[in-house]
């Protein structure tokens, strides 16, 4: 189903009788498979209102992500979040949509000092179980008018509602891209510099590693400024490594982005979020673990044989790991999604149960569904 | 402003009630004496007041848990108390309330540069969150005006901002976890020193709950490197539409300052007589703040001043010494104190769209002459959260009825351009009769589903946030 307007949508989910998977473009098959009849917002598509001097967008969900960088870009600005482009590491294709980027909260290396998709997120309008069109937020950089319902929308993954349109502040694009580059330091080291890096006042937008590889610091601006910091920086990250300042390196931050080094081959991807000091240490329990360190070490990309039990094997760590990539018979039984303490679990299902009392959107994709078709 | 009328079933249980708090917490943490409850009757939105049935005053995490279990067993509402300096009227009581407040919380757990966050007892205040990291040369951003007094676990409820979130963002955005308690005394934790807490974001939705869903006893609040230095410029226009068109002009230009501070003429000739700031006598003024290494400064200073230049100021001023920075902020941090030493004032906090500036401020200006009542706007232009402060005579029958029926014109101005009502200070019960205005039933309804979830009695600062007649059913319902 591919409806072309919100109350049609909002008919759809009123007269279903059976559970749904939602998506937009269908390129990030996040979550447990589900062999479900699709229902897909990417007929829901365009901009709605596009103001540069206010830095805000209004986009109807199914938008394709480049119609809406091609929109900034000719006014100067981006998405700051840098959203992943997911089709490359799990080997999908189709169209990004910039629901699905909304709805899986993806936020590239810039996450670090800018925030995640879901702090630039002003606004929603979505669907609920009941097929109620229903909004919060708004398209004003500062909102604090009842709950903020845009953050819990945003990496819900379709499980709460079926978003239609999104408000997203967006920032300019930086004139000039400075690449501080190391290679050959050991993982616990690397993420040491990054450390480093990040506890310096030359606002780092990227801090990455590449196990075996690159160790890269990004700094971003107007090009005076990069070399100035960039000669800084370079002082300061003298003890760990001979860095040198590439002014021309901004496509690695696109292979970081889309984790493009685990890309292919056989073997399941693996995403962890821990304390960045943390995360050495735990990928150094993996043999044969190949990793990619962003966000300076707190976020980890894995590639391990394929069905391991990842969590089982790091143990009790803070953090959560989620299962990106892996055969449907190892996401069914590992679960893609970390699984919650129980009293937040608790909440999660209560969550689910009003806005989707049906059990209609993605049952079972983020946690297991309370019982499959309740209907 | 109504307020549900007390229970008498709950009144008529005070001894009981507080025998009970006073049997699960040490002694000295429960207050039930009516003349020092009263100490508890109000926030800084000081026109409404009521003493609380009791106040608790526990020391930490496992002392709140007992509180709520004793609040939440013999069907007590609760209002969570930070430092009571919410204009919004979110800390006000009902006289069958327990007041908790957390200003014995206030001890630094951890301190961690390497992974640059600090987690604190929520009722720390904001300055000393800074003041416990910045011998390090770190910072904690949110900076809200009251930030000396106001606690993290206020900042957290209202998810505050302050002048400097167009860069650095407001609370939420710099909230990494928290420890909370549930109404029925369930310690939970989300999130924590890593980025982004797994599942649904539970943080983002308890950041902006405004008491209503937990009491945050702890906090991971992320930490910055300090930036090298800042410097502002002020700059003066004779039109609020030009300044409008400046500050639109300046965001195209791809520089990111880290504040955009806007007064109009009421409020400068105000400050002026106050602090003698040496603000020139003009229709709009300008602070432009921008940050980084003293080169770096001066490029982005060069590329506002020569869009301010195309503008025609009436004035254009530049710091060159420290002495000269303060100087261009005086007058606007005493802009409060300066319009309070002519009138009693009210404090609005709607935000609306920036391309809306000249024509809400337009707006603002003949509903003053309507009402009778004079109001100066002083607000964070680059984010459009206004601050309009209305005038009035708190000892003239009538004038605090008139001026909150301005206000509430405004607000409704404010979400009748594409904006909001409530920008970084909350609804508490200040907005909360006017959030039909901003939301359809249904959307005010899923709020509340949410409520449901997480204190399914309704024993949570009930009587905030949603309209009496909306939440009635559930309040009822819950009892």
């Amino acid at each position: 189903m591919t409806p072309d307007t919100e109350a049609a949508l909002a008919e759809m989910i009123t007269a279903a009788t059976a559970s749904l998977r939602i998506c937009g473009g269908g390129t990030r098959p996040i979550g447990a498979p589900a062999l479900r009849a699709a229902l897909s917002t990417s007929a829901l598509s365009g901009i709605e209102l596009y103001e540069p001097g206010a830095m805000t967008l209004v986009v109807r969900a199914g938008t394709p992500v480049a119609e809406v960088d091609a929109a900034l870009a000719e006014e100067g600005q981006r998405l700051a979040f840098e959203p992943m482009d997911h089709r490359v590491l799990l080997g999908t294709s189709g169209t990004p949509t910039i629901g699905g980027v909304v709805a899986s909260n993806a936020s590239g290396p810039r996450r670090i000092q800018t925030g995640a998709c879901r702090d630039h997120c002003l606004g929603v309008r979505f669907v609920d179980g009941q097929g109620r069109v229903l909004k919060n937020g708004g398209r004003v950089m500062k909102n604090v008018t009842g709950y903020d319902l845009v953050k819990l929308m945003a990496g819900s993954y379709g499980t709460l509602g079926v978003l239609t349109e999104v408000s997203l502040k967006v920032l300019p694009i930086a004139r000039s891209t400075g690449t501080l580059i190391a290679n050959g330091l050991d993982d616990a080291r690397a993420v040491k510099a990054l450390s480093a890096a990040l506890g310096t006042p030359y606002d780092v937008t990227g801090a990455a590693h590449v196990a075996g590889g690159r160790t890269m610091v990004r700094l971003e601006g107007f090009e005076a400024s990069v070399k100035y910091r960039g000669a800084q920086m370079v002082e300061v990250l003298a003890p760990f490594g001979a860095f040198k300042l590439d002014l021309d390196a901004a496509a690695f931050w696109e292979d970081i982005r889309d984790v493009r080094a685990l890309a292919g081959e056989s073997g399941d991807v693996w995403r962890l979020s821990v304390k960045p000091s943390d995360a050495p240490g735990l990928v150094a329990t993996l043999p044969g673990a190949e990793a990619v360190y962003d966000w300076g070490g707190g976020l980890v990309w894995l590639r391990v044989p394929s069905g391991m039990d990842l969590r089982a094997s790091l143990g009790d760590f803070k953090g959560h790991a989620t299962l990106m990539r892996a055969a449907p018979e190892t996401k069914a039984r590992l679960g893609a999604f970390h699984p919650q303490p129980a009293p937040l679990a608790v909440i999660e299902a209560g969550l689910r149960a009003r806005f989707d009392p049906k059990g209609l959107f993605n049952p079972g994709l983020m946690a297991p569904a309370a019982e499959e078709a309740v209907i | 402003m109504q307020m549900p009328t007390p229970d008498a079933g709950i009144l008529a249980r005070k001894a009981e009630i507080v025998a009970a708090l006073q049997a699960a917490l040490p002694a000295g943490a429960v207050i039930s004496e009516e003349a020092q409850t009263r100490a508890y009757e109000c926030d800084a939105l000081t026109a409404y007041r009521c003493p609380p049935l009791a106040v608790v005053l526990p020391a930490s995490t496992e002392e709140v848990a007992a509180a709520l279990k004793v609040c939440h067993r013999m069907g007590v509402p609760v209002v969570p108390r930070g430092s009571g300096t919410s204009l919004a009227g979110g800390a006000l009581p009902t006289g069958d309330c327990v007041i908790l407040g957390v200003a014995r919380l206030n001890d630094v757990l951890e301190t961690d540069y390497e992974n640059r966050f600090i987690r604190v007892q929520s009722g720390r205040t904001n300055l000393s969150v800074t003041g416990a990291v910045e011998e390090n040369g770190f910072f904690y951003a949110p900076d809200p005006s009251s930030q000396l007094a106001c606690a993290i676990a206020g900042n957290i409820a209202m998810n505050s901002g302050g002048a400097h979130c167009l860069k650095y963002g407001v609370t939420t955005n710099n909230l990494m976890g928290v420890t909370m308690v549930m109404m029925d005394g369930t310690v939970t934790e989300i999130g924590g020193a890593h980025l982004d807490a797994g599942g649904l974001d539970l943080l983002g939705v308890i950041c902006g709950s405004e008491g209503q869903l937990g009491v945050v006893t702890e906090a991971t609040l992320r930490i910055l490197a300090k930036p090298e230095g800042a410097r502002p410029v002020l700059i003066g226009y004779d039109s609020n539409e030009v300044a409008g068109a400046c500050v639109s002009d300046i965001i195209k230009a791809g520089v990111l300052p880290v504040a955009i501070e806007f007064m109009d003429r009421p409020c400068i000739r105000a400050t002026e007589a106050f602090a003698h700031a040496g603000y020139p006598d003009c229709e709009a003024l300008l602070i432009v703040e921008v940050e980084g290494s003293p080169a770096e400064i001066d490029e982005q200073l060069a590329i506002i001043l020569e869009i301010a230049e195309r503008h025609n100021p009436v004035e254009l001023r530049q710091s060159t010494s420290a002495e000269e920075s303060a100087k261009i902020w005086l007058g606007r941090k005493s802009a409060f104190g300066a319009m309070g030493q002519i009138a009693d004032y009210m404090c609005l906090d709607g935000t609306i769209p920036v391309s809306q500036l000249p024509l809400v401020l337009r707006r603002i200006g003949e509903m003053s002459d309507k009402f009778g009542l004079k109001v100066g706007n002083v607000f964070h232009a680059g984010d459009g959260n206004m601050h309009p402060l209305i005038l009035y005579d708190a000892n003239k029958p009538g004038d605090l009825e008139l001026c909150e029926e301005f206000g509430a014109e405004i607000l409704k101005l404010c979400v009748e351009v594409g904006g909001c009502l409530t920008g970084e200070h909350g609804v508490g019960i200040e907005k909360r009769d006017l959030m039909d205005y901003q939301y359809a039933p249904g959307d005010l309804d899923i709020q509340m589903a949410v409520k449901d979830v997480f204190d399914p009695e309704w024993l949570l600062n009930p009587a905030k946030v949603f309209p009496l007649g909306r939440s009635e059913a559930r309040r009822i319902a819950a009892e």
